[in-house]
């Protein structure tokens, strides 16, 4: 498509930086989250590393310009490897005073800051708090501030159009500043282009709009000379050699599961009930109906797993989905899996708890319900990703799994890595795990409850094979025969196959890799989102000359191998989560290692500085701080913020 | 299924399992059991392409007597894992079996839900209007003022009616028998086999432990013809040992009328039509309690919710092809790294 406005004009003399983080921010109406998908889809395209963190409100429109309305999106990039959304915005575009009352503490000393001066009016500021107009009373005077009446100057660009009312035109300011902040970091246009295009393919002419929009926001920092001053260039960042994408962890899930139907040759079941933030992976399954997929929109979150245990019994390769109170509710029926031995990934994308919590927030804090929250002993295999592009390779690992080892697997994901989005390098179809299923057909000698001598798996036959009929339940069976018993002796004995089958789950498991200073005195362990975090701290410590072991379990049930003997190489163990110790309490407990915990239940994922400041603490032999005293966690940061 | 060229003959007895009956002697399931494996050699069933589902509960234990596949669940939640298996294949017949505990208090929301999406499943409720597994209680189709353990001074909440609350889920196919008749049992289990789509069959069941003798005023020999009233379709509604009453409209009630009283004929009473696709009818006779209707309420065909999922898929391939892997992995925007 041609252009009107040259994208990727260069400025006279471009700053080139390492990485930059923005923040946009404005009411949840005001198409935040978009402009945030957009600049992160073309700056991926533009082959920075980067990675994302959404942060909106649970309510869909909370009254307009209010503290609580706020929704935003922050994205860091970089010409190099990097592992978080940013500790600090250097960019904030503030749609309303309330988006900037709610952010602005965050932004960088010298920040940018691009407010949208026609909704500083008298209401708009008193909805937020302010008694004056902050753009006008010298408090933002440590940032540079850009005032730039957007909503106006979107008219302006939109005025050739007169079948939209000015309301509609108003709802384009959006892509006006999307428009300036490709500008200022030199980012093409054309992938915004040719999403607006496809976007509002029956509705043309908002699709010009808010072409028209992009573009006067690009033109308009291009003609003016106070943002000379602020054009950069963030160079690609070398990565290795292939055909990459720009993936969130839900849609990244969604494909491992596509993936996995594909590779086992079983068809995919999907089970579900909508719920924040688990929904986008039903969403995304029900538009690839054409790989046979089976989407099921249930009734509740029970009827949800239900269904999905019947379709695992029928032979599919059965998934449910959800989030904290929904996983809670399936809960009975999971462990019907687990007495009849049946394979069903069940993934729980975390959020802050407990009941409906922080809906729209991440958390880590479902890891002991998921491995305990069952009545009597009944134990199932727990997976989770680190990376949003990782929630692909284990959603197809559970599934894996879950069909070798006839059992449910919990594949844990959380609401950073759902939402968050990152730079993935696509496999081929062919390089994927394959691993074809076969049901058990012949019946000479069959018995339900019959094993695997290694895996300890029983035989899968499906209704429909003749001479195989069977029955199944949740009472307790006989072993072999899979009959009712109430023996108490065959009881024992089943309990504990059942562990023991999940225990043979290690021997399918990578062993715990070490990465950073292996003679280090101290190690970091994590599990799920925190990688990032984890990294990034490590890297900084470095930087500073700490030495920093840094070990992340993607399997949490049952251990890699060498886990304990890892634990005990190091005379310090850091394990940040964002809970009040999970982790740490089962390390301790099956370990007896000394752990030390570094929690935070802020909704928010860590930051680099605050692992940082707890990698130094341990190191000082400092107590770390715990999250009751944390409450001014970001000023006891200081210390750190030359190495952000 | 590949078709056989030559298909065994089974019998009742075939569809026996090797599992001992564990329900009391007496109880109103053995008749139900025995009528279901009539029906599956009667109407020439596959044992491997049926299965039977189940919830909680005494009733729920039938899938262990019959030689099929069959997945005894949990409580209240049959009819969703049976969608699970009717939608994962098609192919299979699959019956629910469940009580009035299991299907209409604790698994309400799911028997809802099955019923007016038409999922092609045979869901035999078997109402003895008690809790016998746990012993005792009042259910949800128990009478108000049940004695029961729980409620040593009598239950206080209303009744369900189970054909009304089918009726008005908009089940395609929707019937009350008792265990004990055993050949308008047998006639309803051959129709609901062969409907596609939801069958809700209500069986009025005796449990001869916690609740006998619950539905003897209106089955017993000696009372039924008086008590109750047989619905056929295109027949008007007549009972009495005489044949002498008959349900006539009033309004929008049904009232009992004296044939030959009054002037009072045929020609004024219900003609029962269960094919209307309007289901007010069968609802308006569904809260008629003396005599109780028995029979066919409704019987209509609607596309059935698995059909609609398969046919769903099978059009979505047409219009994009066979999903492709690589491309789905490549999304719509990439670039490349050299």
């Amino acid at each position: 498509m041609t252009t009107q406005v040259e994208s990727r004009t260069a400025a006279p003399n471009r700053q080139v930086l390492k990485n930059v983080t923005i923040r946009f921010a404005g009411d949840s109406g005001d198409g935040v989250q978009i402009t945030g998908s957009q600049f992160t889809n073309t700056t991926a395209i533009a082959g920075n590393d980067l990675a994302t963190l959404p942060d909106f409100p649970a309510e869909i429109r909370a009254p307009a310009g209010t503290l609580p309305g706020v929704s935003g999106f922050q994205i860091q990039f970089s010409s190099s490897d990097i592992h978080t959304p940013g500790d600090q915005p250097d960019v904030l575009v503030a749609f309303n005073p309330a988006a900037l009352k709610v952010h602005v503490g965050d932004l960088a000393p010298n920040g940018i800051l691009i407010c949208d001066t026609s909704q500083f009016d008298k209401s708009h500021l008193a909805k937020a708090g302010y008694t004056t107009n902050p753009l006008e009373d010298g408090s933002l005077s440590k940032y540079r501030l850009f005032s730039v009446n957007i909503t106006e100057k979107t008219l302006v660009a939109l005025r050739e159009l007169e079948a939209l009312s000015s309301r509609e035109k108003v709802r384009c300011k959006n892509f006006y500043a999307l428009g300036m902040a490709y500008w200022l970091f030199n980012r093409p246009i054309e992938t915004s282009l040719r999403w607006i295009e496809d976007k509002f393919k029956k509705m043309p002419e908002i699709a010009r709009a808010n072409v028209l929009a992009l573009k006067g926001g690009y033109a308009y920092c291009e003609m003016t000379d106070t943002f000379q001053a602020v054009a950069y260039e963030i160079p690609p960042a070398p990565t290795s050699k292939g055909l990459y994408r720009n993936l969130s962890g839900n849609e990244a899930l969604a494909m491992g599961l596509v993936a996995a139907s594909a590779r086992s040759g079983l068809p995919l079941f999907y089970g579900a009930y909508p719920i924040t933030p688990a929904s986008d992976i039903l969403h995304e399954l029900a538009k690839h109906k054409n790989f046979g997929i089976v989407t099921f929109q249930a009734e509740d979150e029970i009827a949800a797993v239900a269904a999905s245990v019947g379709a695992a019994f029928a032979g599919s390769l059965a998934v449910t989905g959800s989030a904290g109170p929904g996983i809670a509710l399936k809960s009975e029926a999971v462990s019907l899996a687990v007495m009849t031995e049946l394979p069903l990934v069940i993934v729980d994308v975390q959020r802050g708890g407990p009941s409906t919590g922080l809906p729209t927030k991440t958390e880590q804090a479902d890891l002991l319900f998921t491995l305990f929250g069952r009545h009597g002993e009944a134990p199932v295999c727990l997976l989770a990703p680190a990376t949003p592009g990782e929630c692909f390779f284990y959603a197809l690992e559970a599934c894996r799994l879950a069909v070798k080892f006839m059992t449910p697997v919990y594949l844990l994901s959380d609401g950073y890595l759902a939402n968050g989005a990152e730079p993935w390098r696509i496999p081929a179809a062919a390089e994927l795990p394959e691993f074809p299923v076969s049901f058990a057909v012949n019946p000479n000698g069959f018995h339900p409850y019959s094993r695997d001598a290694k895996t300890l798996s029983r035989p899968w036959a499906v209704p429909g094979t003749p001479g195989m009929e069977h029955r199944i339940g949740g009472i307790e069976k006989r072993e072999v025969t899979g009959n009712v018993s109430y023996d108490p002796a065959n009881h024992e004995k089943m309990t504990v196959l059942r562990r023991d089958k999940i225990r043979r789950i290690a021997a399918e498991i990578p062993p715990l890799v070490v990465e950073g200073d292996q003679d280090a005195e101290i190690l970091v362990i994590g599990w799920g989102s925190t990688y990032g975090a984890i990294r990034a701290a490590s890297e900084l410590a470095r930087a500073r000359g700490i030495k920093v072991a840094v070990a992340h379990l993607r399997h949490l049930c049952p251990w890699p191998a060498n886990i304990g003997e890892v634990l005990k190489r190091y005379k310090k163990v850091l394990c940040p989560e964002m809970n009040l110790g999970q982790l740490s309490l089962l390390l301790r407990a099956e370990f007896l290692v000394d752990v030390i915990g570094l929690n935070k239940m802020q909704g928010q994922p860590f930051k680099g500085r605050e692992v940082l400041n707890g990698i130094i603490n341990v190191i000082d032999g400092k107590p770390v701080p715990q999250p009751a005293e944390a409450a001014g966690r970001g000023e006891s940061n200081n210390e750190c913020d030359s190495g952000a | 299924m590949a078709p056989e060229t030559s298909l065994p003959v089974l019998t009742a007895k075939d569809f026996a399992s090797d599992q001992d009956i564990r329900w009391c002697p007496g109880c109103g399931d053995y008749a139900i059991l025995n009528q279901v494996r009539k029906v599956m050699a009667k109407m020439g069933t596959s044992r491997e392409n049926t299965v039977f589902v189940s919830g909680i509960g005494c009733s729920s234990r039938f899938p262990y007597y019959v030689n099929t596949y069959g997945f005894h669940t949990i409580h209240g939640r049959a009819p969703a894992v049976a969608t699970g298996v009717k939608m994962s294949n098609p192919e299979l017949q699959v019956w629910v079996i469940t009580g009035d505990g299991d299907a209409l208090s604790i698994g309400g929301n799911h028997l809802m839900h099955a019923l007016r999406r038409n999922v092609d499943l045979k869901i035999l409720l078997f109402n003895n209007r008690i809790y016998g597994l746990t012993k005792g209680q009042y259910s949800p189709t128990s009478e108000v003022g049940k004695i029961t353990k729980s409620t040593p001074f009598g239950s206080l909440d209303h009744p369900v009616n189970p054909i009304s609350l089918a009726l008005a889920c908009e089940a395609t196919f929707v019937a009350r028998t008792a265990d004990i008749y055993q050949q308008h049992l047998q006639e309803t289990l051959k129709l609901a086999a062969s409907h596609k789509g939801s069958v809700f069959i209500e069986i009025l069941q005796n449990c001869i432990i916690f609740n006998d003798g619950a539905f003897k005023d209106v089955t017993d020999r000696a009372n039924r013809d008086d008590k109750q009233v047989m619905l056929e379709h295109g027949r008007p509604l007549i009972f009495g040992k005489g044949h002498d009453k008959g349900l006539r409209q009033n309004g929008m009630e049904v009232e009992v009328v004296q044939l030959g009283r009054d002037g009072v004929t045929e020609k004024d009473l219900i003609v029962h039509d269960a094919f209307a696709q309007n289901q007010a009818l069968a609802y308006m006779l569904s809260r008629v309690e003396s005599p109780v209707p028995m029979g066919v309420f409704r019987n209509i065909t609607r596309p059935s919710f698995e059909m609609r999922a398969h046919a769903q898929i099978d059009e979505t391939m047409k219009k994009y092809g066979k999903g492709d892997l690589d491309k789905l992995l490549k999304g719509k925007e990439t670039w490349t790294v050299n």
